[in-house]
């Protein structure tokens, strides 16, 4: 036994009020920038829609994530290392930039330059990548937001497998969900796997995925590898760039921007702790359906003495198995299972977990009374289908997902009971299998939701590990170029990346030129 | 003044070309390793691209092994195995030609792509456009060569020289450019501009040369894990 730690995340679905908030705030730190301007470390999807970048889930289009081999062993779906290293010079599993969405401004100048005209002036969008005029805005990375587009391209989503979809293009019957995407900070990582020059690395003492940039080389296989299409392409550096997990701000105790500003308080962030010698093991079960099965089981309960002389003695501080105690993620993932991984199929043992929604009961209205199994509402007659979320968080095992949802629901059922009637409604507890004091826990956590139960993240202790003098004079947080400012005017290396949001990129200048 | 010329150029500017190509790509490393990529333009547009670029980066592959081992082995080497110089000048012959001509094929794809799609002239540095223009006259003029190495087929007499000059070059004698004196000079162009694009190799995206990745097929595992000292962990 090897024991890691890692600062995982849970997203609770059920409260996503789909506001983008996360996007904007992440966009404006990290990748506001010439080459990333199509890039969004974290999005916001409508579900069912196929996504950004179009069909990410896909992975017959895009062949991201592992296979599993028949002797039993995984290797990633794009081929072996020889595949990979066959791909290089030119990469068919590569998305295009249409995939994700030309990048656009628009000619905002023109509506006060203008001269006098019969019309009033419009701004038009011209392309962020060759400067020149687009007639139109084809999609982009919001494009099917609250189902803005028709069923027919929605429904090439392919959580819809075996479930029969036609039905839900009709109006009396859609449903929609949100689902915010990053990076999910896999313990069996792809992108690490592909990558030929060994750039990309998942960090010891957190388990943040990092790039380092100076490594990369921009052989792109990481975008590839990369089954939910979260590594980016920076066309202007030539390098991969992707979610950093906020690490400034989680060294230092903080949330990730994202969670810091969720309006909704959705996002929990929580240190668990995994055996890393069981990695490979469980990313390779035999059946898909046991893949979240198995990923729970190489969590490790921060409460048993064994697992805790075992952590100090591989190395994880004391604060952070006081964190591992009070992990809303352990909870959510591990004690009350609510909390799912994202299509663990793709084996990659995601980081980022997901409470799946609630919906309206579908036939309420047209039954004129609500079919439930006892105090609790029958979850397969929710508007969101069964099926559909557990494509999403299973692997298409439907079991788990009830439950979970059915936890939630007797949750609402005590506390109403509780609050509105002023009674202690047990035999719903009983139903889901949860004592009053968890119900207590979890509404504590997932419906009050404060800052300090959300959040419960150690400090990273960077003096045991450097030494600190060293570290005197250094510059600091830069774009991967070390003390090179690269700013001057005459430049032997053809370094024109820019540092900051609005160094002017070519559209400014061609606009200007006007 | 031709002498000198000659000299300068056959004599001295391989030297200077050498030293910028190693002393460039070092500093570079070590400066400005932020620089230090292929640069690929795929993600912009793919049309073009996937063609191209194979035929390209094969046809070039081979092409440079073929220079590297053709111009380098000492001609007593391959007479010992029974090779003579007019077998093998007709082997490079077929081979350059052969060659030659699925780089050219993507080369001119490559390029035509980059000059003219919107997006990718739009994103080009000078020098991206620059070293691309240089390697596709460096191919016309190797392939313009082929008729003159043909007309020496039997004795392979240029082919003879010109990988004397090349020895005489590598290991620092001070006659080389003698050796380089006489052939015709589709040959003379062609080595200078080789030389050139060693000159400017550590100013352009050809640095991503160097860092070849087949050490990739060596890794063990897949999974890379660095801990906070830095060193890989267990």
């Amino acid at each position: 036994m090897k024991i890691r730690a890692q600062i995982g995340k849970v997203l609770n679905l059920d409260k996503c009020i789909g506001c983008h908030t996360c996007s904007v705030t992440c966009k404006n730190v990290w990748t506001s920038r010439e080459g990333m301007e199509y890039a969004w470390f974290n999005n916001v999807e409508t579900k069912p829609g196929v996504g950004y970048p179009k069909e990410w889930e896909n992975q017959e289009v895009w062949n991201g994530g592992w296979v599993r081999k028949r002797n039993g062993r995984i290797v990633p779906k794009m081929g072996g290392k020889l595949r990979i290293l066959a791909k290089i010079f030119a990469n068919p599993d590569m998305p295009q930039i249409d995939d994700y969405y030309e990048p656009f401004t628009f000619d905002y100048e023109h509506l006060h330059n203008a001269p006098e005209s019969q019309t009033p002036p419009t701004a038009r969008p011209r392309s962020l990548i060759s400067g020149e005029r687009m007639d139109k805005v084809e999609w982009g990375p919001n494009w099917e937001e609250i189902l803005g587009g028709e069923f027919s391209k929605r429904s090439k989503d392919v959580n819809f497998e075996e479930v029969e979809k036609d039905i839900y293009g009709q109006f009396e019957n859609t449903f929609m969900m949100y689902l915010p995407r990053l990076c999910e900070h896999c313990l069996n990582p792809t992108c690490v796997a592909a990558c030929p020059s060994g750039a990309i690395y998942k960090r010891e003492e957190d388990g943040i995925v990092l790039i380092d940039q100076d490594k990369c080389r921009g052989w792109r296989m990481c975008v590839s590898g990369c089954p939910y299409k979260k590594i980016y392409y920076n066309w202007r550096s030539g390098k991969s760039e992707k979610c950093i997990f906020c690490y400034p701000r989680i060294e230092a105790g903080q949330p990730t921007v994202c969670s810091e500003t969720c309006v909704g308080r959705i996002r929990y962030l929580g240190v668990l702790l995994y055996d890393a010698d069981r990695i490979e093991s469980a990313a390779a079960a035999e059946d898909p359906k046991d893949l979240y099965q198995a990923q729970l089981d190489i969590f490790l309960d921060p409460f048993d003495p064994e697992v805790i002389r075992q952590a100090r003695a591989d190395g994880v501080p004391q604060a952070w198995l006081d964190a591992a105690q009070r992990s809303p993620v352990y909870r959510m993932a591990m004690d009350w299972k609510v909390a799912f991984p994202l299509h663990p199929e793709y084996r990659t043992l995601p980081m980022v977990w997901y409470v799946p929604p609630l919906s309206p009961i579908q036939s309420a209205a047209e039954a004129g009374a609500l079919g439930s199994e006892g105090l609790i509402p029958d979850v397969s007659q929710l508007r969101i289908p069964l099926r559909y979320l557990a494509n999403m968080l299973t692997a298409g095992d439907e079991a788990p997902v009830k439950l979970a949802l059915e936890r939630m629901l007797a949750m609402r059922a005590y506390m109403r009971a509780r609050h509105v009637d002023g009674r202690r409604e047990l035999d719903a507890l009983e139903q889901v299998g949860l004592t009053e004091a968890d119900i207590e826990d979890m509404y504590q956590t997932m419906a009050i939701a404060n800052y300090e139960d959300r959040f419960v993240i150690p400090t990273t202790h960077r003096e045991y590990a450097e030494e600190a003098f060293d570290l005197r004079g250094e510059c600091g947080f830069s774009f991967g170029d070390g003390c090179s400012g690269g700013g001057g005017k005459i430049d032997l290396f053809s370094h024109d990346v820019r540092v900051g949001p609005s160094a002017g990129g070519r559209s400014d200048k061609a606009a200007a030129g006007r | 003044m031709a002498d000198w010329f000659h000299i300068l150029v056959f004599g001295y500017y391989p030297y200077f070309a050498a030293t910028v190509f190693l002393a460039g790509s070092l500093i570079r490393f070590d400066r400005e390793q932020y620089t230090w990529r292929s640069g690929s333009s795929q993600l912009l547009r793919r049309r073009q691209l996937i063609w191209g670029s194979v035929l390209f980066h094969v046809g070039i592959l081979l092409l440079f092994l073929g220079h590297f081992v053709g111009l380098l082995t000492p001609k007593e080497i391959y007479h010992a195995f029974g090779m003579s110089s007019g077998v093998k000048q007709v082997l490079a012959i077929v081979a350059g030609g052969l060659f030659g001509i699925v780089c050219f094929v993507g080369l001119t794809m490559l390029l035509h792509r980059r000059l003219f799609d919107p997006r990718i002239r739009a994103t080009s540095s000078a020098m991206d456009i620059a070293i691309l223009v240089l390697l596709w006259l460096q191919l016309v003029l190797g392939l313009a060569s082929l008729p003159f190495s043909w007309a020496h087929r039997e004795g392979g007499e240029v082919m003879v020289q010109l990988s004397l000059w090349a020895q005489k070059i590598v290991t620092f004698q001070a006659d080389a450019a003698v050796y380089a004196a006489g052939v015709h000079w589709v040959y003379k162009a062609h080595i200078f501009l080789g030389l050139t694009i060693f000159l400017v190799f550590p100013f352009s995206r050809l640095v991503h040369i160097w860092s070849a990745p087949v050490g990739y097929l060596g890794r063990r595992g897949y999974q890379v894990v660095r801990t906070r000292e830095g060193r890989r962990a267990a």
